[in-house]
């Protein structure tokens, strides 16, 4: 059976996804008052920190699945952490330009090598590589393996990376704790957190489903001859 | 020690097998020494500045050179279908994982004696006071960087494109080690009257110990046919 059944749930996952993105973004964009400092930019937040949130969130889902595909040898697993990964790398890249969008008028620069930004731009190359080593493998149990012990080993080392650029230079602004902001930018942030995250599962569903479509396909192909 | 003792056999084969034909060792020097006289060419003769970007240098040098002797740690296995051999041998395959590695940093090292007085030529720097401090960093950063090369090189032997994809995985994943071992060997080398230098030492212990163990934990399953 190639087509599966929950295109249905995806639907509406769908029709969530996109509502709550459309309000969230009018509610971002134009009713919450801008920052007392910092103006229009801070605005940028409300996709910044959600996008940046998702991409963690996706490698960690990675290193979950990994895990996972190493216990049981399903590739089920595999699938997902695949997914996971693409969406997690769009993202990722998302995160980078929106900073860099609000870092040209906040610091006056596009990129400095601070902490945070330099581990996602790593954080960036170690998934593009996680992606790429699939790409080179034929054998689909063998590409599931080697994946999953990249994403373990890559996830392990985002935290390392991260402790490392802290000590070898700092500038990013100490993340806003939520005592210390408004609760209407909060609110606002939390609902954009809500929205990025129903376009992932939306995202992963669809992907998931591409991806067991995908290896039916070479499976048939590899039968066939 | 049963381990020590099938650690040692692979690592006595390949170094009787380099000992005898030179075909790496040879090679890896001049590469080495060539990255070196690239940099000079690119940096300009200004001496001072040299001196001062001499710990960048010499561990981009390193890091290069390395992955060339990495991409071929498997390959006498490889053609010759011994790695099947070592694969059915009764016993812990991290034996394989234990050998490869010293090898790799013993190698590594011979090239580093080499390479360090070359630099210490060419840029005119002062090393015989700090020897030691020198050889203790180099030689955490050659442990950190061998274990991570000798893993992810299992993992990618078998790929189409294993000359690009070793150093796709392996230098993000080594973006700490680099940061230590270069701040460190910097530090040594211009002068650090606060100690600075300890905490980079860390840093390379720290990583060293973490690959380690994750590494050798997964090596098993990286080797599977």
């Amino acid at each position: 059976m190639i087509v599966t059944s929950n295109s249905g749930t995806a639907r509406l996952i769908g029709i969530a996804a996109l509502v709550t993105m459309l309000v969230g973004s009018f509610v971002g964009l134009f009713v919450v008052s801008p920052d007392r400092l910092q103006g229009d930019v801070q605005r940028l937040m409300y996709v910044h920190v959600p996008a940046a949130w998702l991409a963690f969130l996706a490698f960690f889902i990675v290193f979950l699945m990994s895990v996972l595909y190493l216990i049981q040898r399903d590739l089920k697993w595999d699938r997902v952490a695949h997914a996971s990964a693409e969406i997690g790398v769009v993202f990722t890249v998302l995160t980078l330009a929106l900073g860099s969008m609000w870092g040209k008028p906040t610091w006056g620069v596009w990129w400095t090598w601070d902490p945070r930004l330099t581990t996602t731009a790593i954080m960036l190359a170690i998934y593009v590589g996680y992606l790429a080593i699939r790409s080179f493998a034929d054998d689909p149990d063998k590409r599931a393996r080697w994946a999953a012990i990249v994403g373990i080993i890559g996830f392990a080392n985002v935290p390392i990376v991260y402790l490392s650029v802290i000590w070898w230079r700092t500038l990013h602004q100490p993340p806003s704790s939520p005592r210390s902001v408004s609760p209407e930018i909060l609110w606002t942030l939390l609902f954009n957190l809500l929205a990025f995250t129903l376009v992932y599962v939306y995202l992963m569903m669809r992907r998931i489903r591409l991806a067991k479509v995908e290896g039916e396909l070479e499976q048939r192909v590899a039968y066939n001859g | 020690m049963e381990l020590m003792r099938r650690s040692w056999a692979i690592v006595w084969k390949d170094l009787l097998i380099e000992a005898r034909t030179k075909q790496a060792f040879n090679a890896m020097v001049f590469f080495a020494a060539l990255v070196l006289f690239i940099f000079s060419f690119a940096l300009g003769p200004d001496t001072e500045l040299l001196r001062e970007v001499s710990g960048g240098l010499l561990w981009v040098g390193i890091a290069f050179t390395g992955i060339l002797s990495l991409n071929r740690t498997y390959q006498s296995e490889e053609t010759s279908g011994g790695i099947e051999g070592l694969r059915v041998y009764p016993g812990d395959p991290r034996a394989i994982f234990l050998g490869k590695l010293f090898g790799n940093i013993i190698v590594l090292l011979a090239v580093e004696a080499v390479l360090f007085p070359a630099a210490a030529v060419l840029f005119q720097i002062e090393m015989l006071p700090h020897v030691g401090e020198l050889a203790v960093v180099a030689l955490l950063g050659t442990i950190g960087f061998s274990i991570v090369g000798t893993f992810y090189a299992a993992l990618t032997v078998n790929l189409r494109a294993r000359e690009v994809m070793l150093p796709l995985l392996l230098f993000p994943a080594l973006v700490p080690m680099l940061l230590g071992a270069v701040n460190a060997t910097t530090l040594i080398l211009v002068g650090d009257p606060m100690q600075d230098s300890d905490i980079w030492i860390r840093l390379l212990i720290a990583f060293d110990v973490i690959f380690f163990v994750i590494s050798t934990w997964i090596f098993p399953i990286a080797l599977e046919e």
